[in-house]
């Protein structure tokens, strides 16, 4: 709301000053009274209550045109504002837009003509954060995003703690109304609070509330270098109302500035440590290499290929991101950890669950825990969240002892490990390393065709089984530089079983937190990315994750962001279909269906969605619902050319559950 | 329909003559049941299975004999649920047993183009 009121010429920065100026210089209560109400406005008429609903007034003014404002004398806040986030080179702002920080929006789109970052309308700010969160996996660049103090804010939080999980840095900015004495009542004032960032705090790397526009340039450029750091992750700033919208007002002396951006160097390995584990690895019989988010980039998939090799260890790709050729014979199943007497793991989200298995449910409904490993199995790890480990949200796991522990970044660490392992093979070793070559080579032979023997299963099945689904689709992109930038909804890792995923951007990772509704978004912000750097995106799109915020199909047509939606509609949140079959079978209870496939509450049917006319009408081209295999493959040749003409495509497929 | 105590004199019937307790036991049934007790959520409609929700276990065409696979089903290894008779009637089993053994093979992999 426009802070102008024609009632009073009461200048809030004045105001402010004074009061610093007289507790300075007095410290008696009485004082300090005089010195605050010096200026204050008495002759304006006494404020109703905010708390109460939103009088005639207010209601007009949230719901009609907003008044006038008169021309304000000097530079806005928010156009240095500008200034400083274009030095950043952020360029795009997915953004649903909000009052509280409309003086910004206006800046960005008209003094900053809207480019870099250029606005993308979204229709949910949890929508905003996931496109960022996938523009970022597929560019290695961050994006911003401006949300409304309270509610907004509320909106995007899941995102913002997925991309907390994934490790993935996303600058959000909340409006907030700070002044409680000067801003609007109702509306604006519900929208507002103390301390908007403490909603965020448990899962953001950092979080600032600037109070002048010197220290918002200071806190962006911090919060972007915070954030780009390794571990990334996502940082949140308040950004008061009054601040953007009201002049530029600069201290006696000052000139605005604007510090200039340098990336901070990733954390490497103590070199004590790093030459502790090539030790262990070099002498290992059985060497195991696990990976999750080790490599973020495509030099990471190459160190990892080197280190590999180097021992010609088996290496586990737990698929957080793209970490390993999976045409590679060094590239193994999870099977092989059992073997293992040293096991050297990268950036784990789950260093425990890597070594131990556990079943759901036991005997008195709790859950049976069992070591994969031998004891005397040697643990290695490289893990760079340890760095940034916070107490309340749990993702940090169960705690597992290893034998060697490097809070460090994988990447970083590689080069200086892999140079360390070649210094430590035993001259008589070499022989016996390669020849352990050998036979994982064979391995990966026979599994190759083991995989295949099993995605043949039910290849004519009706609904189409997600190997068909899988492959069928593959057939249609082999010939293009593609990208899978999500696939939520579990279609039984069928991609990277199957695909020959060998660039860092074949695979993206999944969500990190498992907050659904992470695929729709986080595929789109992918494909913007991907757009820009030519490549073709591809997403299997399961039903339940769509539905969370189908808006934002609106925003990749509004956008002309090209991307092959393939269904995996299997038409239910079928994971918890099955956790509650699994409790009402422990309880010898017929589980109730009602008229449903699964158990009540979780199936998605009755009526069925159809998907195809809902991106239908938010501009998508879109078919189905395919059920027929014969039609799946022509259907998505004809996808495929839409999206080549740079528009999304979605097609409705009813698929197996898994 | 039959009652659950004649189908299972057949069955054991069957198997006294060599057959196998498929033959008299209904694949119809057996495909209904299949679902309406939800063995498809974990195991596919056809019981091709899953990496992720069967250990990549196939069902389908299973070469456990039928009193094995009873006993598994009965009491499980516990990453899957158990199906006591409270809730999965003898005949029924049978029945799904019967479907299962009646899904056709799968095609050689060398036999899909996309798979080759």
């Amino acid at each position: 709301m426009a802070r102008d009121d024609s009632r009073t010429k009461f200048d809030r920065r004045k105001f402010l000053a004074g009061v610093a100026v007289a507790g300075a210089a007095v410290t008696t209560t009485k004082d300090v009274q005089a010195a605050t109400t010096s200026d204050t406005p008495n002759a304006a008429p006494p404020q109703r209550p905010s708390a109460l609903p939103p009088n005639a007034k207010v209601a007009v003014a949230e719901t009609g045109t907003p008044p006038e404002i008169k021309s304000e004398g000097g530079r806005a806040g928010s156009d240095f504002m500008v200034d400083v986030i274009k030095t950043l080179d952020i360029k795009y702002l997915p953004c649903n837009p909000a009052s509280s920080f409309r003086a910004l929006h206006e800046s960005l789109i008209d003094y900053g003509g809207n480019k870099t970052p250029e606005f993308l309308t979204c229709m949910h700010e949890e929508s905003a954060v996931g496109m960022a969160h996938g523009y970022f996996k597929a560019s290695g660049k961050p994006l911003m995003t401006l949300v409304h103090g309270t509610v907004g804010l509320q909106h995007a939080t899941m995102a913002m703690y997925n991309a907390w999980c994934d490790r993935v840095p996303v600058i959000v900015i909340g409006g907030n109304d700070l002044d409680a004495a000067h801003r609007p009542p109702g509306v604006p004032t519900f929208h507002s609070a103390q301390d908007i960032n403490a909603l965020v705090r448990d899962f953001t790397k950092w979080d600032d509330t600037p109070t002048s526009v010197q220290a918002f340039a200071q806190s962006m450029v911090r919060m972007y270098k915070i954030a780009m750091t390794p571990p990334y992750g996502p940082v949140m700033m308040s950004l008061d109302a009054g601040l953007q919208q009201e002049p530029i007002r600069k201290f006696p002396g000052e000139d605005l500035y604007i510090p200039r951006y340098v990336p901070s160097s990733p954390p490497q390995g103590d070199s004590g440590a790093v030459k502790e584990a090539a030790r262990l690895l070099a002498n290992a019989e059985h060497p195991v290499i696990v990976v999750d988010r080790a490599a973020r980039t495509q030099n990471g998939v190459n160190l990892l290929v080197q280190l590999a090799e180097a021992l010609q260890a088996p290496v586990v790709d737990i698929g957080g991101r793209m970490n390993f050729p999976k045409t590679h014979y060094l590239s193994r199943p999870p099977s092989v950890i059992g073997q293992a007497d040293v096991i050297i793991g990268m950036e784990l989200s789950d260093f425990w669950g890597v070594v131990n298995g556990y079943v759901d449910n036991g005997e008195d409904g709790i859950g049976v825990n069992e070591s994969k490993i031998s004891s005397k199995t040697k643990l290695i790890s490289i893990n760079s969240v340890e760095l940034i480990t916070k107490s309340n949200y749990q993702d940090f796991q169960r705690f597992q002892v290893v034998d060697v522990s490097m809070p460090a970044d994988a990447e970083a660490t590689l080069p200086a490990l892999i140079e360390a392992v070649k210094s430590a093979i035993p001259t008589g070793r070499k022989d016996a390393i390669a020849k352990r070559g050998e036979a994982i080579r064979k391995a990966y032979a026979s599994g190759r065709e083991n995989v295949k023997r099993a995605a043949a299963v039910a290849w004519d099945a009706s609904p189409i089984s997600t190997a068909r689904l899988v492959m069928e689709t593959w057939n249609q992109i082999k010939d293009f530089d593609w990208s899978l930038v999500a696939s939520e909804g579990n279609v039984s890792n069928w991609p990277a079983r199957l695909w020959p995923m060998e660039k860092h951007y074949h695979w993206l990772g999944r969500s990190g937190g498992y907050g659904v509704g992470y695929g729709a978004p986080a595929s789109i912000g992918a494909a913007l990315a991907n757009r820009d750097l030519g490549r073709f995106s591809v997403s299997i799109q399961s039903d339940g994750d769509l539905m969370f915020a189908p808006g934002v199909l609106w925003t990749a047509a509004r956008h002309k962001i090209p991307l092959l939606a393939v269904m995996h509609n299997n038409r239910g949140y079928h994971q918890e279909a099955m956790h509650v079959q699994r409790l009402a079978n422990f309880r010898d209870r017929v589980v109730n269906v009602g008229s449903d496939m699964g158990p009540i509450g979780t199936s998605i049917e009755n009526p069925d969605i159809e998907y195809h006319k809902l991106a239908e009408s938010m501009g998508w081209w879109a078919k189905g619902p395919i059920k027929d295999p014969a039609e799946l493959g022509p259907a998505i040749k004809e996808a495929v050319a839409v999206v080549r003409s740079g528009q999304p495509a979605l097609l409705n497929v009813w698929t197996q559950p898994r | 329909m039959m009652n659950s105590v004649m189908r299972v004199a057949l069955i054991v019937a069957a198997c006294a003559v060599g057959s196998s307790a498929a033959q008299a036991a209904s694949v119809e049934n057996g495909r209904k049941a299949f679902v309406t007790h939800g063995c498809w959520q974990c195991h596919g409609f056809e019981g091709q299975g899953s990496a992720v929700t069967s250990n990549g276990r196939v069902l389908s065409r299973t070469e456990l004999p039928f009193e094995a696979f009873e006993g598994f089903v009965r009491s499980t290894n516990r990453a899957m649920p158990p199906y006591r008779e409270a809730i999965l009637s003898s005949s029924d089993l049978a029945d799904i047993y019967a479907f299962l053994q009646a899904v056709p093979p799968p095609k050689d992999p060398s036999e899909i183009p996309l798979l080759k």
